[in-house]
C-alpha cells in the first residue's frame, strides 16, 4: 500500500469532471422541485439527452450543436411529464417512473445506427498562461466548457431564485399553489416551463456522459446516475450550492475508492463500493438537524378550481 | 409433472418430438437468448454478430431468433420454453447465469439442442462452449511488459470470478517475463457495464502512473481516457475497438463467436449434433487477436505474432510451470502445463501479484 | 374553452371505462410505432396482449403470468398502504434483495439437512431482512427526521453491492467451481419453494400475495390502522388530532412494506430463480412504484395492474421472438400503456366542461 500514489490535485480535477452530469441533473431538478413538482424521470431525460447530443454531434461534427439538441431532447421528453402532471393532472411519482422507462426505450431506439462510433471531441478551454499555475491551475483552469457551464448555471440558478422576481414567483408556486394562483399567477404555465428547464438540463447532464466523460453511445450507459441526481436535491435541501456540494462530495467519494484500489489498500472492495452511499445517508442524517423543509406543495397536484 | 407432460404432448402436437423437421418447418430454427441489448457494442454485441453470420453462412436453410435484455433466472426459462414451443430446434444461452435455467427447460423439451455459454453443467442436449480469453491475454501481457517505460500496468477487473483472475494472471506472468520490474495496479470495478465508473476507474489507475490499461470490463470508456492522457497504451476487448486504433489501441481481444455458431447449426442440419465441451481459444477461432498496430516496435509486434503462433498451433501454453502462487507455494513445475480443470476454477494470483483477491 | 370541473365524487363508470381507453389508445398509439419499425401492428399487439392468455400455448403462459405477477403485487400492496399516508419507501428493490439474502442464507445454512422446518425459518428470515432494511430510513426519520426517500434510494444501492459481494463470496456455492452464485435452493428440497400445484404457477408466493391483498383490504377498510393511513395521507394535521402517533405510523408502514418485499425477495430466490447471483434483482422494487400507482392504491387495483404489468412482460419477450421487435420496442411501449393509464384517469375526478370558466 502506498498513499503517496494518489495525487490529490488530479482526483480533486477528476472529481469536478465526474460530477457534472449529476450536478447539471440535479441543479435542473432542483428548480422543479422549487416549483413544487416531484420529477422522478430524471434517469429517462439524462439517457435521452445522451443519445440526441451524441447523433447530433455525430452528424454535425460539433459537439456543442450535440449539448444543445441534448437540451432540446431532455426538454422534449420532459414537457410529456409536464402534459400529464399539469394538464391531465396524473400522479407526478408514477408519472415520472414511466417517464424513465420510456425514455430508456426511446433512446435505445434512436442509438441503434450509433453504437461503436466515436463522437468528436470537445478540446479543453485554453486559459493560457493561468493553467500553469501550480495546485489552482490543473484544478480549476484545465476543464471543458460543459463544466464550467455546469458551475454557471448553479450559481445562476442561485441567483435568480434568491433575488430575482421570477425566482420570487417560482418559489411561491412551490410553497402554495393555491395561493399564488389567488394572487394571478399562472401556475401550470410557470410549472410547465420549469419543468423543461429540469428537462434541458437533465439532457445536458446525460450528454456530457455520452460525448465527454465516456465518450461512446451504449444502451442504458447511464447506468442510474439519473437516481443519484434526484437524491441528492433531497441531500442538499433544496439550495443550489449544496447541490454542488453534494455532487462534489459524491463524485469525489467514488473517486477515491477507486484511487484507494490503485493504491493497493486493503479494504474490501465491495464495501468501499457501498460507501458512497453510506455516507450520503450519514452526511443526510447530519444536515437533518437544518429544518428547511421540502417545498409546501411538493408533488402535489395542483388543479384552479380548488 | 403435470407441466412436463402438458409441454411433452405439446412439443408431440406440433411433431416436435419426431425430429427437426417432423413438423414441416423447412428451417432449422435457432434461438439466442441474450443477457444485454445487442446494441451494448460488447459481450451482447458480439453473440449477435455471431447470430447474423449463422443467417449470412447457412441463408435459407436457417431462421434465427432471439430475445435480448433477458434477465437470469424465471425469465430466461420463459423465453428458452417460448422458444422451444415455437419450434426451435437449437437454442444458445449466451450468459453464465443461465446454466441452472437451461438445464431444467433441457429436460422439458428433449429433442431440442441447446448451447450454453461460459457454464459447466451439461446434459444429453445440453452442450457448453466458452473461449479460451487468457490466451489472448498473454499476448497483451508480453506487448504491455515492453512497452511501458514507467513499470505501472493498470488493470480494470470486473468482478473477482476464475474467468477475469485467470486473465490477470495470463497478462502477468508474460508482463514480468519480458518486464521484471513490472507492476500491476488492480482496480475491481464490480461491474460489467458502467462506462462512467469504467472511464473513471481507467483514469485513477493513469493518474497513480499507468502508461499501460488493460480492461476486463466491456465499455470503449477506458480507450477514450487513454486517448486523453495522450501516451497510454490500451486493448480492446470483446470487440475490437478499432476506432481507437492506431494509438492507443495497440491491439485487441475479439470474441468471435461466428466459427462456433455456423458450425453447431450445421451440425444439428446433419443430425451429428452431439453434447460436447467446447473451450477454443486462438487456434480454432474463437478468440481473435486484434490486428497490432504500427504503434507497437516492430520487434515486438513480431515476437507477439511467433506467440500467437505457436498458441494456435499448441506448442505453447499461456501456463506453463515454473509458476508459483502468490504465497509462494509452488504450483507448475519446470515444463508442466496447467490443467483445465485448475484454470477453469482459478481462485489464486500467481507469485509476484500484489493485493488480495476481493472475497 | 375547454376547461376542467372537479367531479364531486370519482366518477364509478369513468373509472372503469378510463382504463379500457388506454388501452385502445396505447393500440393505436403502439400500431404507430411498430408499423414505423416496419412491424406488422395488429400482430405485434396480438402477440403481446393475445397470445400469452389464449394463444396456442397459453396452458403455459398462464401460470408464468402469476409468477410474473405475484412479486410485483406483494411489494405493491405494501408500499401503497405507505403511499396513502404520505411515507415515500422508494426501496423496496433493496429490501427485496435482502430478503432474499436473509432467506437464502438461513436455508443454506443447513444444507444439507432436510426438515419441514427449514422453510417456515427461511420464510421468517426473508420477511426480517426486509422489515430490518427498511427500519433503517423509517427510523432515521423518526428519531432525525431524514427523508426516507433518500435513504431508502440509496440502501438499493448498498443492498446490491451486498449482494455481490454474498454471491461472490459468503453464499458462493462451493461446488460451483469457484463461479459466482449460491447452491440452487430448488435442489434442496427442504428450502425449495415449489409449486403447491405442479403447472399451476401457485407457488407459496403467489398465496403470501392473495393473503396481502386481503389484509391490505380489509384493514384499509375495516380497521383502525387503516383509518389512520388514510386520513394521515389525507389531512397530516387533521390525523395528529384524532389521535394517530404519526412516528408509530412511519414505523408501521415502512416496516410492513419492507417485510412485503422482503417476502417478495425470499419467495423468489427460494422457487422460480433458485440462487442468490450478482444479478438476482431485476426491478420488481421499482416496477411495483408503478404498479401500486397504476392499482389506483387500491388493493383489487393493484392485482390487475399487476397482472397487465406481468401480462406486457410476456407478451413483450414472445413479440421479440416471434417478430424481430427489439426489446427497446417493448419499453416505449409500455411506457405509452402507462402514460395512457395515468392520464386518462383524469376523467375519473374530473369532467370536461365547454364554454367559459366562471371566475371565482
Amino acid at each position: 500500500m502506498d498513499l503517496s500514489v494518489i495525487n490529490p490535485i488530479l482526483l480533486i480535477a477528476a472529481l469536478m469532471s465526474a460530477a457534472t452530469p449529476i450536478l447539471l441533473a440535479a441543479t435542473g431538478e432542483l428548480v422543479v422541485e422549487r416549483a413544487g413538482v416531484l420529477n422522478l424521470g430524471v434517469e429517462g431525460m439524462m439517457i435521452l439527452g445522451a443519445i440526441c447530443g451524441f447523433a447530433i454531434a455525430v452528424e454535425t461534427g460539433s459537439p456543442l450543436t450535440g449539448f444543445l439538441a441534448a437540451a432540446v431532447g431532455g426538454a422534449m421528453l420532459s414537457l410529456l411529464f409536464a402534459l400529464l402532471t399539469q394538464v391531465a393532472l396524473a400522479n407526478q411519482v408514477a408519472s415520472g417512473l414511466a417517464l424513465t422507462l420510456f425514455g430508456l426505450g426511446l433512446s435505445a431506439l434512436l442509438g441503434q445506427g450509433y453504437v461503436g462510433i466515436k463522437p468528436p471531441r470537445m478540446p479543453d478551454i485554453n486559459f493560457g498562461f493561468l493553467s500553469d499555475i501550480p495546485v489552482v491551475g490543473p484544478i480549476l483552469f484545465s476543464h471543458d466548457p460543459v463544466l464550467y457551464f455546469g458551475l454557471l448555471l448553479v450559481a445562476a440558478v442561485w441567483v435568480t431564485l434568491k433575488f430575482t422576481r421570477v425566482g420570487l414567483i417560482l418559489r411561491a408556486v412551490g410553497e402554495n399553489h393555491d395561493a399564488a394562483h389567488a394572487l394571478g399567477y399562472k401556475v401550470v404555465r410557470i410549472r410547465t416551463l420549469a419543468i423543461m428547464f429540469g428537462g434541458a438540463c437533465a439532457g445536458m447532464g446525460g450528454a456530457y456522459i455520452s460525448l465527454i466523460r465516456v465518450p461512446q453511445w451504449t444502451e442504458g450507459m447511464t447506468a442510474g446516475v439519473g437516481w443519484i441526481a434526484l437524491a441528492l436535491v433531497v441531500f442538499a435541501s433544496w439550495k443550489p450550492w449544496r447541490v454542488l456540494l453534494g455532487a462534489y462530495l459524491f463524485g469525489g467519494i467514488t473517486q477515491l475508492q477507486l484511487n484507494l484500489q490503485g493504491a493497493g489498500v486493503a479494504i474490501p472492495v465491495e464495501y468501499l463500493a457501498m460507501s458512497p452511499y453510506i455516507i450520503t445517508i450519514v452526511v443526510l442524517v447530519i444536515l437533518s438537524a437544518d429544518k428547511s423543509a421540502a417545498p409546501g406543495s411538493l408533488g402535489r397536484t395542483f388543479h384552479a378550481s380548488h | 409433472m403435470k407441466l412436463t407432460t402438458l409441454l411433452a404432448s405439446a412439443a408431440v402436437a406440433l411433431g416436435l418430438a419426431g425430429g427437426a423437421y417432423a413438423d414441416g418447418h423447412e428451417k432449422t430454427k435457432v434461438g439466442f437468448v441474450f443477457v444485454g441489448p445487442i446494441g451494448d457494442g460488447g459481450w451482447t454485441y458480439e453473440h449477435n454478430k455471431g447470430r447474423l453470420a449463422v443467417e449470412e453462412a447457412l441463408g435459407d436453410a436457417v431462421e434465427t431468433v432471439y430475445v435480448e435484455n433477458v434477465a437470469e433466472g424465471p425469465d430466461s426459462e420463459r423465453v428458452m420454453t417460448q422458444m422451444a414451443l415455437d419450434g426451435a430446434d437449437l437454442i444458445f444461452t449466451t450468459s453464465f447465469g443461465y446454466m441452472d435455467p437451461t438445464i431444467n427447460i433441457a429436460a422439458k423439451f428433449p429433442d431440442v439442442k441447446f448451447e450454453h455459454a461460459t457454464g459447466y453443467k451439461r446434459a444429453d442436449n445440453v452442450s457448453t462452449y466458452s473461449a479460451r480469453f487468457y490466451e489472448g491475454r498473454a499476448i497483451q501481457g508480453h506487448i504491455a511488459g515492453k512497452m511501458t517505460k514507467s513499470n505501472i500496468i493498470g488493470y480494470i477487473a470486473s468482478y473477482p470470478i476464475p474467468e477475469v483472475i485467470r486473465g490477470i494472471n495470463a497478462a502477468y506472468i508474460h508482463a514480468a517475463k519480458v518486464n521484471p520490474d513490472v507492476e500491476f495496479k488492480i482496480i475491481w470495478a464490480y461491474t460489467w457495464f458502467d462506462p462512467a465508473k469504467e472511464a473513471d476507474a481507467a483514469r485513477a489507475l493513469i493518474e497513480q502512473g499507468a502508461d499501460v490499461v488493460l480492461q476486463h470490463t466491456d465499455s470503449t470508456a477506458p480507450q477514450a481516457a487513454a486517448q486523453e492522457a495522450g501516451n497510454v497504451v490500451t486493448f480492446g476487448q470483446a470487440s475490437d475497438m478499432g476506432q481507437y486504433a492506431p494509438f492507443p489501441r495497440v491491439s485487441s481481444i475479439i470474441d468471435d463467436w461466428a466459427p462456433y455458431y455456423i458450425a453447431r447449426t450445421k451440425a444439428v442440419i446433419d443430425g451429428t449434433w452431439e453434447s460436447t465441451d467446447t473451450w477454443d481459444g486462438i487456434g480454432p477461432g474463437m478468440v481473435g487477436i486484434g490486428e497490432i498496430s504500427d504503434a507497437v516496435p516492430a520487434d515486438v509486434k513480431e515476437e507477439a505474432l511467433a506467440m500467437k503462433a505457436a498458441i494456435a498451433d499448441g506448442s505453447y501454453h499461456p501456463f506453463t510451470g515454473p509458476l508459483k502462487k502468490q504465497d509462494g507455494s509452488d504450483w507448475l513445475a519446470d515444463g508442466e502445463v496447467a490443467d483445465d480443470g485448475t484454470l477453469a476454477g482459478m481462485n489464486f494470483y500467481v507469485e509476484g501479484l500484489t493485493g488480495e483477491i476481493p472475497q | 374553452m375547454i376547461w376542467l370541473e372537479k367531479r364531486p365524487q370519482p366518477s364509478r363508470f369513468f373509472a372503469y371505462v378510463t382504463p379500457l381507453l388506454a388501452v385502445f389508445a396505447t393500440f393505436l398509439f403502439g400500431g404507430l410505432l411498430f408499423a414505423a419499425l416496419g412491424k406488422d401492428p395488429v400482430q405485434s399487439i396480438v402477440t403481446i396482449f393475445w397470445e400469452p392468455l389464449f394463444g396456442e400455448f397459453a396452458f403455459y403462459y398462464r401460470p408464468q403470468l402469476l409468477i410474473k405477477g405475484a412479486p410485483l403485487v406483494l411489494i405493491a400492496i405494501g408500499l401503497s398502504l405507505g403511499f396513502k399516508a404520505g411515507v415515500w419507501n422508494i426501496g423496496a428493490e433493496g429490501q427485496y434483495i435482502m430478503g432474499a439474502l436473509f432467506g437464502a442464507g438461513m436455508g443454506l445454512a443447513f444444507y444439507p439437512a432436510e426438515s419441514v422446518l427449514i422453510f417456515p425459518a427461511m420464510v421468517l428470515a426473508g420477511a426480517f431482512g426486509g422489515w430490518i432494511w427498511a427500519m433503517i430510513p423509517a427510523l432515521l426519520k423518526v428519531r432525525f427526521g431524514t427523508n426516507e426517500i433518500l435513504v431508502s434510494l440509496m440502501l438499493v444501492y448498498v443492498a446490491e453491492q451486498l449482494l455481490a459481494s454474498m454471491s461472490l463470496g459468503l453464499l458462493k456455492n462451493p461446488e460451483g467451481f469457484g463461479f459466482p452464485g449460491s447452491r440452487n435452493l430448488q435442489q434442496y428440497d427442504s428450502a425449495h419453494n415449489a409449486e403447491i400445484i405442479a403447472g399451476s404457477g401457485m407457488h407459496w408466493g403467489v398465496v403470501a400475495a392473495l393473503i396481502a391483498v386481503i389484509f391490505a383490504y380489509v384493514l384499509l377498510t375495516r380497521h383502525r390502522l387503516g383509518f389512520a393511513v388514510r386520513v394521515t395521507g389525507e389531512a397530516p394535521r387533521a390525523a395528529r388530532f384524532a389521535g394517530v402517533n404519526p412516528g408509530r405510523l412511519v414505523l408501521f408502514c415502512l416496516g410492513t412494506s419492507g417485510m412485503l418485499a422482503g417476502l417478495a425477495g425470499l419467495f423468489e430466490v427460494a422457487g422460480p430463480a433458485g440462487q442468490v447471483s450478482i444479478d438476482f434483482n431485476v426491478g420488481y422494487g421499482f416496477t411495483a412504484i408503478i404498479v401500486a400507482f397504476l392499482g389506483r392504491l387500491h388493493p383489487v387495483g393493484i392485482v390487475l395492474a399487476g397482472l397487465l404489468m406481468a401480462l406486457t412482460y410476456i407478451g413483450g419477450d414472445i413479440a421479440q421472438s416471434q417478430l424481430g421487435l427489439p426489446a427497446a420496442a417493448i419499453q416505449v411501449f409500455q411506457g405509452m400503456l402507462l402514460f395512457f393509464l395515468l392520464a386518462l384517469d383524469l376523467f375519473t375526478n374530473y369532467r370536461l366542461r365547454f364554454g367559459r370558466a366562471e371566475t371565482v
